[in-house]
């Protein structure tokens, strides 16, 4: 078969891969911040000797780091619709599910920043008459986080990757603009190699961003 | 209470093709674990030998296990696996009759193979150089260093992340439903419509997702703990 690449004009761009595109950057931006936020309190709750705390942490993010995405997507739509009585759509389910599934492996990462500042750190915060609280505050995230930007610029790349699983329930992701495309035009196989070119370029630019930072950082410590 | 909410009778229900939904899960079940299963073959043969060139002098062999690790890694796996379904056997037509199955047991098998090259080139790394040169003192040959020195150590290294990408692998073939392998994600979506059981029916998927990696995480256990370098961390026990 001859694979002609001609369909594939500005216009192709604009009508279907642009509204995809978008999404998945809202999806993985969302899910970043929100789900940065969420797994940094759930790992400061995991590493607490506070039992009530640290149990409901560790099976919140052991329940999730042990169930497909997809199944979670699923089992998000089926959900939250019957908790919340009301409806929702296939963007504000994946915007949820999204949040509450990479809260959980953002808080492993986090975790190991926060184990990776040294306890001196923490003593001399409470020795200048910190609390509990403001020590976390001014002195540890801030270092745990930078110690950890590379490995959470990672874990982004595989989230954006993750973005496709949306699938599953059907939004309109980077993927699906391919998809739908390919089949208005019925050019599927010119579609998916475009699609898996894109994917590559962005997400191996992350990567190397990434990797990049890393050295930045080692050379300061 | 549960069992007025939640009907598990369903299960024992025939499903029209003279079997229960009970058995379909089943062989859901074995679907799921043979795709991971084969996949996890590809991936460890290709995740060694890409990690070992990734480690290789020769700047050629290098080039090829970079660009590898980078390809496969880099495209999100649905996409990999639509290409390697949609696209492959169109533009090879001799590959056409191949069954969905082997497509996606290659599709995900080199996914996980460029992770698993990644922890093979950090593992052989993190060997010290001593090691390496002390067989090129007793007069191996390279490839007798890596076969005799190198890969055994390397490989007793590697092995608690080489369990997490084990249990990995299972949680990522359930991409195989996005062409149509009958496996337990698929298994959900479709006796969940057929049935309006959509709980019943993803809770028991769940589960066997569960079962399947605990099973993977002991079974490796034992392995590690009977494979240990003696000497080292932890070997006593």
């Amino acid at each position: 078969m001859n694979l002609d690449f001609t369909f594939f004009n500005s216009q192709v761009v604009t009508d279907f891969i642009l509204k995809g595109l978008i999404f998945s950057i809202q999806l993985t931006l969302v899910a970043m911040i929100g789900g940065g936020f969420i797994g940094t309190i759930l790992a400061l709750m995991r590493i607490s000797s506070k039992k009530w705390l640290s149990i409901p942490a560790t099976i919140y993010i052991d329940t999730f780091r042990s169930i497909p995405l997809v199944m979670v997507i699923l089992w998000f739509y089926l959900l939250i619709p019957l908790i919340i009585k009301h409806p929702v759509g296939v963007e504000l389910s994946a915007f949820i599910t999204y949040t509450i599934f990479q809260a959980a492996f953002y808080a492993e990462i986090m975790r190991a920043g926060i184990t990776s500042v040294s306890r001196g750190q923490a003593n001399a915060g409470y020795a200048l008459g910190f609390t509990y609280s403001q020590c976390m505050r001014y002195i540890i995230l801030p270092q745990a986080f930078r110690n950890m930007i590379p490995v959470l610029m990672t874990q982004t790349v595989v989230l954006f990757q993750d973005t496709s699983l949306v699938y599953a329930i059907g939004a309109y992701d980077l993927l699906k603009g391919f998809e739908i495309a390919g089949k208005n035009y019925n050019r599927p196989v010119e579609t998916y190699l475009v699609a898996a070119i894109v994917y590559f370029v962005i997400c191996f630019s992350l990567s190397k961003g990434a990797r990049v930072v890393q050295k930045k950082l080692q050379i300061i410590r | 209470m549960l069992n007025n909410i939640f009907q598990w009778k369903i299960f024992l229900q025939d499903t029209g093709g003279g079997e229960t939904y009970f058995h379909w899960l089943m062989t859901a079940w074995k679907w799921t674990l043979l795709v991971s299963g084969l996949g996890w073959i590809v991936a460890v043969f290709f995740g060694i030998t890409i990690g070992i060139m990734r480690t290789l002098p020769n700047r050629f062999l290098k080039t090829i296990g970079n660009l590898w690790t980078d390809l496969f890694k880099n495209v999100p796996l649905l996409v990999q696996i639509f290409i390697w379904y949609h696209v492959i056997p169109t533009l090879f037509l001799s590959l056409r009759n191949v069954s969905s199955l082997t497509l996606v047991v290659f599709g995900l098998g080199f996914f996980t193979s460029s992770r698993i090259s990644e922890l093979v080139k950090a593992g052989i790394e993190s060997l010290p150089k001593g090691q390496q040169q002390a067989g090129t003192a007793l007069g191996l040959t390279p490839f007798q260093t890596y076969r005799y020195i190198i890969i055994p150590q390397t490989l007793r290294i590697i092995f608690p992340p080489l369990t997490s990408e084990a249990m990995s692998i299972i949680k990522n073939s359930s991409v195989a439903f996005a062409v149509s392998v009958s496996e337990l994600t698929m298994f959900a979506l479709q006796a969940g419509e057929e049935t309006a059981k959509n709980i019943e029916m993803f809770f028991a998927v769940t589960v066997l997702y569960f079962i399947s990696a605990y099973a993977v995480n002991h079974i490796a256990k034992f392995v590690e703990n009977r494979m240990r370098i003696p000497g080292t961390q932890g070997s006593q026990r």
